[in-house]
């Protein structure tokens, strides 16, 4: 599939999503871009436009394995569309699909970066509340949309457990053992 | 809910690209047929078709483009506690499905359903025709609370019950007496929890999920109206998660009622708690104090501090109609607390009792290490105890704990070691091994027919065709024997 193609799917995703929520009263898992940038409801043409209205972002991740990722994404997408669309190689990245079901979009960002990130819903912490390695500066990706002045940001992937011998539970001082 | 349905198709249509653009890079550079006999790369057998099982093949395929990785699953069906364990009003938690699906029709994969290994086949034989075998196969039994009248009716693990609302089909025939008023659980984690709010949420929202019908239709039947969540040690000790006690706290028609002896200096203990624990208890807290709507018709509650030591049976002896709990006092603090008995004792009535202290693996075959007091497969790092060519991962490595990405790094650890220990020489890979055309040869002979995955997809189709009849993402079907006609039709 083409990238046109694919990005006209995702948007065309991305506004379904808004659709939904218009109906969809508790909107706990839909990030503030998404309910926020699209204002109107619309047809293809205008969806074309807003494509073109789009800028890109530059977003450099900071991989387990030490290297350095950077791409150039779009305004309005999440920090998980922007991994899936671009296909980087985040192991086990977003297992729930932005659904606030799981931690593993967790994301540790520059403090001034995070400063200036929207507000934090009670749905997403309490997910990242069970993500290892959590930090004052963590945010769930599915949740953090760009906008232009997060041009540049540096995103850390926190490690995972990596030693099997370690008990999860233990090691992270917050989450309690779970099922 | 039919929303969120949506969403997930939409999300899951949105992962399957970037799998698939994965995937058909991996292809390029194999370009071979599905299944060839002659391929020189490394064999792998995972038993089990779980989560462990899914998570363990994906990294392998990825790390190797010459492995060829065959899951071997005992049921028809795939996905294991996905399936059967995930609550029926969590679907989002079982979007995992699509990247399995994914693993599962990759070139270098293949499915293979309605295998018992152990019995049809033994891990020997498996090691012979792969060059590594990893055992994925979870943990099918429970811990039993080991106290007189627990085998009563009336008394069940949450293992079974949870099976039986979600499909299982050696749970189909439990048929749970609902007409009690008091529901009593013993232990406190999120399956515990999920048992609670299965029982108290309103049959207009259960009607809309993957339950089951006949479970559907004795919950709406249902007389339940309180349930206690009963567990050993103190408020600071739960393990549940926040997700689920949030939700209890919001269930529709429902107040919380808790023993305010129970939060005895736990307010004061708040303010050196990390984050998620504080969290955790303000919100336990503000529930016992706030109580809710006293109209409310249905109640639930936590009570700390209390042990099963007898389950009671009514006059006639035939059903449990109460428990006996002791008492405890706490040593120590934080995680590592102890429950001390005090002597005392409190007796609750009650008609329906569910254990939910802990899932528990089970040996598979005389040849395979087995540590009967932790119930896992000893092993170090997920190489098994003492034989070569043998691996572990998920709850049957670890123990039964850990939600679905714990499992998955789990799996992921599972597989890297496997590959060291490829690119290491401790596997001899320079001798061919047959992998699943023996097997399935080998099956053959003693009657055995496997189900691959596009058979799987036929039971998928129909159930959710079925389900769409009745305005549910499926309906499952509860019979093995039918599972396999319809595959096999």
């Amino acid at each position: 599939m083409s990238v046109c193609a694919l990005r006209v799917f995702l948007q065309r995703a991305a506004v379904m999503r808004k659709a939904a929520h218009q109906t969809f009263s508790q909107a706990r898992a839909f990030p503030q871009c998404v309910t926020g940038s699209y204002t109107h409801s619309r047809g293809i043409n205008t969806l074309t436009n807003s494509l073109r209205a789009e800028e890109k972002v530059t977003v450099h991740f900071l991989n387990r394995d030490g290297k350095r990722i950077s791409v150039k994404a779009l305004t309005g997408e999440s920090l998980l569309d922007v991994v899936v669309n671009h296909d980087l190689d985040i192991d086990g990245f977003g297992a729930c699909e932005g659904t606030l079901a799981c931690s593993t979009c967790h994301l540790i960002f520059e403090e001034a970066v995070y400063k200036k990130l929207g507000p934090i819903s009670d749905e997403e912490m309490d997910m990242l509340d069970l993500a290892y390695g959590l930090t004052d500066t963590s945010r769930l990706g599915c949740q953090v949309c760009l906008r232009k002045d997060l041009d540049g940001m540096i995103l850390r992937v926190p490690d995972v457990i990596s030693d099997a011998r370690v008990d999860s539970e233990k090691e992270s001082s917050t989450a309690p053992p779970k099922v | 809910m039919k929303m969120m349905r949506m969403i997930n198709l939409v999300r899951g249509s949105v992962m399957k690209i970037h799998g698939l653009s994965r995937a058909s890079r991996c292809l390029a550079a194999e370009g071979g047929v599905r299944g060839l006999s002659s391929s020189s790369g490394p064999r792998v057998c995972i038993v089990g078709g779980g989560p462990a099982g899914f998570y363990t093949a994906q990294q392998l395929l990825k790390a190797r483009q010459d492995a060829a990785v065959d899951v071997y699953e005992r049921l028809p069906v795939p996905f294991g506690l996905v399936r059967f364990g995930v609550a029926p009003d969590h679907p989002e938690v079982k979007n995992v499905i699509n990247t399995f699906t994914q693993t599962a029709q990759h070139e270098r994969c293949s499915f293979h359903g309605n295998v018992n290994v152990g019995k049809d086949v033994t891990i020997d034989e498996l090691r012979q025709a792969y060059h590594a075998v990893v055992l994925s196969y979870g943990a099918e039994g429970n811990r039993s609370m080991g106290i007189p009248g627990e085998d009563l009716p009336g008394v069940f693990s949450a293992k079974d019950f949870v099976g039986w609302y979600n499909g299982l089909p050696s749970n189909k025939e439990l048929r749970p007496d609902l007409s009690c008023e008091t529901a009593v659980i013993l232990g406190q984690g999120n399956v515990a929890l999920d048992v609670a709010r299965i029982l108290l949420a309103p049959v207009e929202m259960l009607k809309e999920t993957d339950i089951t019908q006949n479970a559907l239709k004795a919950l709406a039947g249902s007389k339940v109206r309180r349930v206690l969540i009963v567990g050993r040690r103190g408020p600071l000790q739960i393990a549940c998660t926040i997700k689920e006690l949030r939700e209890m706290v919001n269930l529709p028609n429902s107040r919380a009622d808790m023993l305010p002896a129970d939060f005895e200096g736990i307010a004061e203990a708040l303010k050196d708690l990390p984050r998620p624990r504080k969290r955790l208890t303000e919100l336990m807290m503000k529930a016992a104090k706030e109580g809710g709507d006293d109209k409310a018709e249905k109640c639930w509650g936590f009570r700390f501090f209390r042990s099963p030591v007898e389950v009671i049976a009514g006059a006639d002896g035939k059903r449990a109609t109460g428990i006996r709990l002791a008492l405890n006092k706490l040593e120590g603090s934080g995680e590592s607390a102890r429950a001390e008995v005090t002597g005392q004792m409190e007796d609750v009535d009650c008609g329906l009792i569910i254990s939910s202290i802990g899932y528990k693996s089970i040996p598979i075959d005389p040849a395979v290490p087995f540590d009967p007091r932790r119930a896992i497969v000893p092993n170090e790092m997920g190489r098994v105890q003492d034989t070569a060519g043998l691996y572990c991962s998920g709850w049957v490595k670890r123990g039964p704990t850990g939600v679905i990405a714990t499992t998955m790094n789990d799996s992921f650890d599972t597989a890297r070691v496997l590959i060291q220990d490829m690119e290491a020489g401790k596997l001899d890979l320079s001798v061919n091994k047959p992998g699943a055309q023996a097997i399935t040869a080998l099956l053959q002979t003693r009657g055995v027919r496997t189900v691959l995955f596009s058979q799987w997809e036929k039971i998928n189709a129909e159930e959710e065709k079925r389900g769409k009849f009745l305005g549910k993402p499926r309906e499952k079907l509860l019979d093995v024997d039918e599972m396999l006609k319809i595959a096999w039709s």
